[in-house]
């Protein structure tokens, strides 16, 4: 009985010095975020890594949700006759909250793990040791590009997400079902607002390009240094960030929408 | 060389993101509908405006010269009085009236101008004085089941 009580205190205690912890060392990644400034090179090539290569999934993903929404959308709002609304209803979803959401998980599988598992090895082979014995701060040169790196490759992302998105519900709404192509665009430009919709979508995008990348990059810098670590907190990575996504959205949702 | 295609890529990548929120906006909001011609305001007051929103478009012969600016209420005469920000290329009469109107069934509700024959025209802060109320649905019913209910008194006796 005991035993137990003592378990459970140690685990609440060692969650709130886990959450200190990570707190901390955000704010050192923002403060060693200075020499990115000065070394860009640094960030384009992280974009490269994260932003280039998981452009193909984020676009054909975008592609398949616009047809799926598409032909859902047809066949529920055909019950009500206003198919015509077909436009807006694809586009509003999109951009408020299946672009920011499902490019943030995929962005989590795709670039998250590959973070992890990158940091996590650096660490096994006592790179980022040797990197401080070399009076390199592995903050700076190491974690802070990967991370503006991730913020900023992930609002495009979802730009492209929901803009691929929209052109396939127009395939198969107009295209393909033949509901009528002027009243599918014009009741979206009639629905959709610039800033409530579109940008609030887009700081979406931005909130959880922080909170994924620095999901991954604090597991991999965390990871014990054993490769069972190192699969171990690849997989933390992915249940961290996309219940962070989750949470957030719920939280900007009602902050924005309300 | 290499670090040339590379910076080419992701500039590549960026233009794409860039290009996707021009799209979105353009193509999918209203982006191509914001002017940025002056417009000047002019007052209505309304009983009831239903479910007009601020940004609403007004609506003249079926074109769009101006948005709503400001829905506020008035707790003196207990009507709400709307800003109407129409485009200064657009001059109305002074008698001209505003209706609250519904494009379709259940579309969004729009104001629609009539001109009247006033050979003055609105400047900006006045008043527009004829106006008519949304149709509220539910009053509609209402007042048809009112009058049906009448009609079937009448036949008893």
């Amino acid at each position: 009985m005991t035993g137990a009580i003592e378990s459970l205190g140690r685990w609440v205690r060692e969650s709130v010095v886990n959450v200190g912890f990570a707190t901390r060392t955000f704010f050192s990644v923002l403060a060693s975020s200075g020499g990115v400034l000065r070394r860009p090179r640094l960030v384009t090539d992280q974009i490269h890594f994260i932003g280039n290569y998981s452009l193909v999934i984020i676009a054909v993903s975008g592609l398949f949700v616009g047809f799926v929404l598409g032909l859902q959308g047809y066949y529920t709002l055909n019950r009500y006759g206003s198919e015509e609304a077909l436009g807006l209803l694809v586009a509003l979803s999109l951009t408020r909250e299946l672009g920011p959401v499902v490019t943030a998980l995929l962005f989590a599988g795709r670039a998250g793990t590959s973070l992890t598992a990158e940091i996590g090895l650096m660490k096994a082979g006592e790179q980022l040791a040797a990197m401080e014995m070399m009076a390199v701060n592995p903050l700076q040169r190491v974690i802070a590009p990967r991370f503006w790196a991730g913020v900023i490759a992930m609002p495009v992302l979802a730009a492209i997400f929901s803009a691929v998105g929209v052109l396939g519900g127009y395939i198969v709404g107009v295209l393909m079902i033949g509901v009528d192509e002027g009243s599918f665009w014009s009741q979206m430009q009639a629905g959709v607002d610039v800033w409530n919709d579109i940008a609030n979508g887009v700081i979406k995008s931005i909130v959880f390009g922080f909170a994924v990348t620095f999901t991954a990059l604090f597991q991999g810098y965390e990871a014990q240094p054993t490769p069972e670590g190192v699969a171990r907190a690849t997989t933390r990575t992915v249940v961290i960030a996309s219940l962070a996504v989750l949470w957030l959205d719920f939280l900007l949702t009602a902050l924005m929408f309300s | 060389m290499q670090r040339k295609s590379l910076d080419l890529w992701v500039g590549i990548f960026v233009l794409l993101g860039a290009a996707a929120l021009f799209f979105l906006a353009m193509k999918a909001g209203n982006m191509s509908s914001l002017s940025f011609e002056k417009t000047y305001p002019v007052v209505t007051k309304f009983d009831n405006i239903g479910g007009l929103k601020p940004r609403a478009p007004v609506k003249s012969a079926g074109v769009v010269v101006g948005r709503v600016g400001d829905i506020r209420f008035d707790d003196k005469s207990y009507q709400a009085v709307v800003t109407l920000e129409l485009e200064n290329s657009y001059k109305f009469p002074k008698d001209t009236s505003a209706k609250i109107l519904t494009s379709g069934l259940l579309g969004e509700q729009y104001i629609g101008l009539e001109a009247g024959g006033d050979t003055n025209n609105l400047v900006a802060g006045d008043r527009i004085k004829m106006t008519q109320s949304a149709v509220v649905l539910e009053s509609l019913i209402s007042q048809f089941l009112y009058s049906k209910a009448a009609e079937g008194k009448e036949g008893e006796k």
